[in-house]
């Protein structure tokens, strides 16, 4: 009864945000913003399912999004790739790279995990830096936005805009999905006792190595329809600055909520929008919200009123 | 092959493997005692490098009194930061002080590139150390020479100071069973407090000697940090002496590399610590 009551409200919630986020454009949004702020929620959503769900703290996930930027980018601007081929190429790239990355770090646990993926990142920072089809400081600019699927005008911004909901949507469907099968059943127990996981006969090694890439295809996923939407792809995505701002929305948002990354993304999107005209306040300003998160309400926004409200999330 | 500027290249080497010793000894004492892996580190060596221009250009101060002071004026702010923040983290998953740690680094950076720019200011080299010497095989310049043997210095004093005396007997008894050691009547938070402070004073001190070096940037330590953070997985935090040899074989193979292969120096220690993650996956040093 009670699981059911539950599902209920998860269907409630779900549908509000669909036909919320459907409305955007009738109710004189700027559509550009909550495209930008679409893709950085499935990047949280991507984020937290490692973070909050697998209890794999990375500090490098700026390094997926940034690979299936570039990815993307090349192949539909060089290449000619269509859209939707463009997007899958960047998802794969970021998968592959999570493969690669993934199997290393985590031989190591922890905080030590955390500091092992930010220096990958930083490597990859590099070596997008120096390799020169990423054009260095100036980035890929002027990605084609081309027709999707050979049917939709991705140039008209209402075309655009449900393609990105869509894809949002179907990246959110997904994770939640993942998080309520036994994979994510499994994912919890190594998260809460991995010894004891291990002592069930799980090799817990493959899970987590699972969870990593799939965190990471999402990931690459957001970056890839983030530079469909922007048409450029450059250095600030894998700059370790996007690491810190992904694991912000998490916190903020609430750590291990479906909803919590959602809502942190847009908060911070819509926060650096706001302050884009006082330089380096931003950070500051992000700086404090990380303090205050951690200080004061560590469940995060959806998870601090979960806990008001008493709801089980 | 060019000797000279292979031993320059090394040179350089001796002298970012002095930094990051100095910077991940100063990491593995905090973490040793506080479990807390401090990402505000690199923000913190920039206020030591600041502060030291502080002293020079406001005060008036010379660039050895900084060497005596920044430690001491950084370090207190360190242990302001413990008292005030990082105390209230006892008990938590280690990830919450590392995100702590992170947001502050973002206030600390941002504070200065709002009122300095990203550009760097430029720190004179203190006059009895300006000129060199000509080794015949290279150009040593004295100032980085001193760089290279205070850094070392300072290093063994610090593994002495934890490894063989009474003090550091205490300390690394705090470490394994802080409950047991605070029976014996000894100030454990007072500890962790001072101890939290020097970590953070290497750091600073770290900065006043990167000053005349490296200009003083805003950004000057968070490129440095997560290089830092690479040399401690690669070394693991488990031994003092291990931080310290790490370090400093690291710079010296960083400059090997801007000579050999330029293209990957910025790389080549990412690609060490892959490698030993993947035959020695607890670090050359580690321990658990």
């Amino acid at each position: 009864m009670k699981l059911q009551a539950r599902t209920h409200a998860q269907t409630i919630a779900f549908v509000l945000m669909t036909g919320l986020l459907a409305c955007v454009p009738m109710i004189g949004i700027y559509p550009y913003f909550v495209m930008q702020a679409l893709c950085f929620a499935l990047f949280a959503a991507s984020f937290n399912l490692l973070i909050g769900y697998g209890g794999l703290p990375s500090f490098g996930h700026a390094m997926f999004l940034g690979t299936a930027g570039y990815a993307s980018a090349h192949a539909a601007k060089v290449w000619g790739f269509p859209p939707e081929a463009a997007i899958i190429l960047g998802t794969l790239a970021a998968a592959g790279a999570g493969v690669i990355t993934g199997a290393l770090a985590i031989r190591r646990q922890g905080i030590y995990f955390s500091m092992t993926t930010l220096a990958f990142a930083q490597m990859l920072y590099f070596f997008y830096l120096q390799t020169p089809f990423t054009h260095g400081e100036d980035g890929i600019q002027g990605v084609p936005q081309g027709i999707f699927l050979g049917l939709i005008d991705l140039s008209k911004v209402l075309n655009l805009y449900y393609v990105v909901l869509g894809i949002f949507l179907a990246g959110f469907v997904l994770i939640y999905r993942i998080i309520h099968s036994p994979f994510g059943e499994i994912l919890n127990a190594i998260r809460e006792n991995e010894p004891r996981a291990i002592s069930l006969g799980y090799k817990t090694e493959r899970y987590k190595l699972a969870a990593f890439v799939l965190s990471a295809g999402l990931a690459g996923l957001a970056g890839a329809t983030k530079v469909i939407v922007a048409q450029n792809a450059s250095l600030t995505d894998v700059h370790w600055t996007m690491s810190g701002e992904v694991v912000l929305m998490v916190l903020l948002g609430g750590l291990g909520t479906i909803y919590g990354p959602i809502l942190g993304a847009f908060i911070i999107i819509a926060m650096q929008q706001y302050f884009a005209g006082f330089g380096q306040w931003v950070l500051v300003i992000q700086g404090l919200i990380f303090i205050a998160c951690v200080l004061v309400f560590r469940r995060g926004i959806i998870g601090e009123l979960a806990h008001a409200l008493k709801i089980r999330l | 092959m060019n000797t000279q500027a292979l031993f320059a290249q090394l040179l350089v080497g001796l002298i970012n493997g002095s930094f990051y010793a100095l910077l991940s000894l100063g990491l593995a004492v905090i973490f040793g005692m506080l479990n807390i892996i401090n990402f505000a580190h690199g923000a913190l060596y920039m206020m030591g490098a600041f502060c030291a221009w502080f002293l020079l250009n406001v005060v008036g101060l010379n660039y050895w009194f900084a060497l005596v002071f920044v430690p001491l004026i950084v370090g207190c702010v360190g242990m302001v930061i413990e008292r005030t923040m990082l105390k209230r983290l006892q008990g938590l998953d280690h990830l919450y002080g590392l995100l702590l740690t992170f947001g502050l680094a973002l206030v600390i950076q941002g504070v200065f590139q709002n009122y300095f720019g990203s550009s760097g200011l430029p720190y004179a080299i203190p006059s009895q150390l300006t000129g060199g010497q000509n080794l015949g095989f290279m150009f040593l310049p004295n100032y980085r020479a001193w760089v290279v043997v205070f850094s070392l210095i300072i290093c063994l004093a610090t593994w002495y100071g934890i490894e063989k005396t009474k003090l550091g007997s205490y300390l690394r008894a705090a470490t394994e069973n802080p409950q047991l050691v605070r029976a014996f009547g000894i100030n454990v938070p007072r500890m962790i407090t001072l101890t939290y402070g020097f970590g953070v004073a290497l750091a600073a001190l770290a900065g006043v000697l990167s000053a005349p070096i490296n200009q003083v940037r805003p950004l000057m330590g968070a490129d440095l940090i997560i290089v830092v953070f690479a040399v401690v997985v690669i070394g693991g935090m488990g031994s003092i002496m291990g931080s310290i040899v790490t370090g400093f074989l690291l710079g010296l193979l960083e400059g090997l590399t801007k000579y050999f292969y330029p293209e990957a120096s910025n790389t080549v220690v990412f690609v060490v610590m892959a490698i030993v993650l993947l035959v020695k996956p607890n670090g050359l040093f580690g321990r658990t």
